[in-house]
């Protein structure tokens, strides 16, 4: 179980580059749910996930996983807890590095890592056993240096290497964005069929309203550093496309107004 | 061939500055210029303890240490104190001059009438060699002294580069290496990134050291001024392995690095025997480093232009 307890976090503050990204963000995400995060561009939804991973420090507001309150925990602290994968299909993994290795490194997430050799043979005929279930052909390519594999292979081995170890919470970061459609769909079902078949608590960000209606149990929706709307139970499984759009366009229309209402009173003080 | 013989030891012990270089350049990806003032270290080190008539390996290691603790030093100003690498590297040096005039005493420490480890080696070749004082190599009568030296640079060359070998395969040595690669990915598998860059630096100045020890044994005497160039030549060293085996796997790149650094000291000993100043040096080797850095770009281009050609040609 996560609770987020009224986040704040202000990019640059007191110059004219100050962000508001986060503002007084708030929700528990139960154990072995999965939920979703949408939101227009910029209104906070990476952030969120960043400040899960410990990417930065909040101003405000706590993090409890599963009762630990890890607020100020550094980043690779929190791993030991965490599986991510990450919007670029560059960031999960060491490109130079083969397969092997770099799940190897998943294997030890969060645990003392020795002077054992690191891809002995019992490790790669159990690497082999799994990424041969990705059903990719890529057992036979355990030993090639993952940079040269196509974004979607990537995806799928970070995807494979965050929930190698059972992590307590999975933060996806828009992980199909970034792929053509094929692959996308391709890595949205492995996803969807790992989370149900390891029980995972998840919390993915993504701009596809089809994944977000298909497949989470809870849509957030959030805009200006605020959670604005959320979906969950009965209420998610009846909303379809249409009604998020129209969310989404009630949402930003209030924005406009509350805009120009802005504009006239500085033109007022001028 | 006693000049071939004398580039080929010389290109062993600096195979070991190369080797601490591949870890802080290529695989940490840490642009560490600390290493001019570590390698003088690591001889200041050894010929004070030498010269004081302690035996040779432990100075060895006190010089290997020594090392250590520079390289963590620097990783330490990065990581802790947010310094810029090159900034942090220049911190170090400039600061090792002082420490290694402090450590010596003076600028300059012979070391003639000293145990050395090639002493050990030395026992061995002449059991071989039987009586006489001198060695048949290839129809080239070459002192047994050089021939120790030679055998002894070489078994620890080939023992650190086992040792390295071995290290960098293990769990920990892949986490290293996964952080120079990506750190962003080492720390979302839990791997504490800047904990790595203070390691791999004291590992990498380790060796650094180790080769400013096996140096000042081998030429008979300590210099503060002796680590100048050291880091370029030692990147010229990687560079020239680089293009001898191309990035395949660690006992690859290993070996290659240190080919290419005994492959440098034969063509400096060449260019030597040929009548190039020796002041000159250290400009030939920062040129070639340069057209070595550009080299990749500049074929980019060439063939370009070459495509451009075929293309007019054809149309
Ligand atoms: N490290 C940072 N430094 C400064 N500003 C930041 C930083 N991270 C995020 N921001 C700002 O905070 C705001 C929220 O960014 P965030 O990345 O969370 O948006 P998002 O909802 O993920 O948008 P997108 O859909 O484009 O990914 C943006 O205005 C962004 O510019
Ligand atoms: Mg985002």
């Amino acid at each position: 179980m996560l609770e987020v307890k009224n986040l704040s976090k202000t990019f640059s503050p007191g110059t004219v580059n100050e962000v508001r990204a986060l503002q007084g963000v708030d929700f528990t995400l139960a154990e072995g749910g999965f939920s979703a995060i949408i939101g227009t561009n910029g209104s906070g939804k990476s952030t969120v996930l960043n400040a899960i991973a410990g990417t930065f420090q909040p101003d405000e507001g706590r993090i409890i996983l599963d009762g630990i309150d890890i607020t100020r925990w550094p980043e690779f602290k929190r791993a030991a807890l965490i599986g991510r994968v990450f919007q670029n299909p560059f960031a999960g993994t060491a490109a130079e590095m083969s397969i092997a290795e770099n799940i190897v490194m998943a294997m030890k997430r969060g645990r003392r890592r020795g002077l054992g050799w690191a891809v002995d043979r019992n490790t790669r005929e159990e690497i082999g056993a799994r990424v041969r279930a990705l059903k990719m052909g890529l057992e036979d390519r355990l030993d090639n240096p993952i940079g040269t594999l196509s974004g979607g292979q990537r995806q799928a081995l970070t995807l494979l290497m965050a929930t190698w170890l059972r992590p307590r919470i999975l933060l996806l970061d828009e992980h199909t964005a970034a792929l053509d459609p094929k692959s996308a769909a391709k890595v949205a079902e492995l996803t969807s069929e790992i989370i149900a078949r390891d029980k995972l608590t998840a919390l993915m960000v993504t701009h596809s309203m089809q994944q977000a209606v298909a497949m989470p149990e809870r849509i957030i929706m959030m805009h200006r550093g605020k959670i604005v709307e959320d979906y969950h139970g009965e209420m998610k499984r009846r909303v379809r496309i249409p009604d998020l759009v129209e969310t989404f366009n009630r949402v930003t229309k209030r924005d406009l107004f509350s805009e120009s209402a802005a504009v006239m009173l500085m033109g007022q003080y001028r | 061939m006693s000049l071939v013989l004398g580039a080929f030891t010389m290109g062993l012990i600096l195979a070991l500055l190369s080797l601490g270089m591949l870890i802080s350049f290529r695989m940490i990806r840490f642009t560490d210029i600390s290493v001019d003032g570590t390698i003088t270290l690591g001889s200041s080190v050894t010929a004070v303890c030498l010269a004081s008539g302690m035996d040779p390996w432990p100075a060895v290691l006190l010089a290997t240490a020594a090392g250590c603790a520079a390289g963590a030093v620097t990783g330490i100003l990065h990581t802790r104190f947010h310094i810029q690498e090159l900034l942090s590297g220049i911190l170090v040096m400039t600061a090792l001059y002082s420490i290694n005039l402090r450590i010596m005493g003076r600028s300059n420490i012979p070391l003639l009438d000293v145990p050395k480890v090639a002493d050990g080696a030395e026992g061995l070749v002449a059991i071989l060699a039987g009586a006489g004082g001198k060695i048949d190599l290839l129809g080239w009568p070459v002192p047994i002294a050089d021939v120790a030296a030679f055998v002894s640079s070489l078994l620890i060359c080939v023992a650190s580069a086992l040792l390295l070998r071995y290290f960098l395969l293990t769990h920990l040595g892949t986490a290293l290496r996964a952080a120079g690669n990506n750190p962003q990915m080492a720390r979302a598998q839990g791997f504490n990134h800047q904990a790595a860059v203070v390691f791999g630096l004291a590992l990498a100045n380790g060796l650094v050291a180790l080769a400013g020890s096996l140096l000042a044994q081998y030429q008979g005497f300590s210099d503060v001024q002796m680590g100048i160039g050291m880091m370029v030549w030692g990147l010229a060293s990687i560079i020239i392995g680089e293009a001898l085996v191309r990035h395949n796997g660690i006992g690859l790149m290993i070996c290659g690095t240190i080919l290419g650094t005994i492959l440098f000291r034969l063509l400096i000993a060449i260019a030597l025997r040929w009548g190039l100043n020796p002041n000159d040096l250290k400009l030939v080797t920062a040129v070639f480093v340069f057209l070595a850095l550009i080299a990749p770009a500049l074929g980019g281009r060439i063939k370009a232009r070459l495509r451009q050609g075929d293309s007019h040609a054809g149309s």
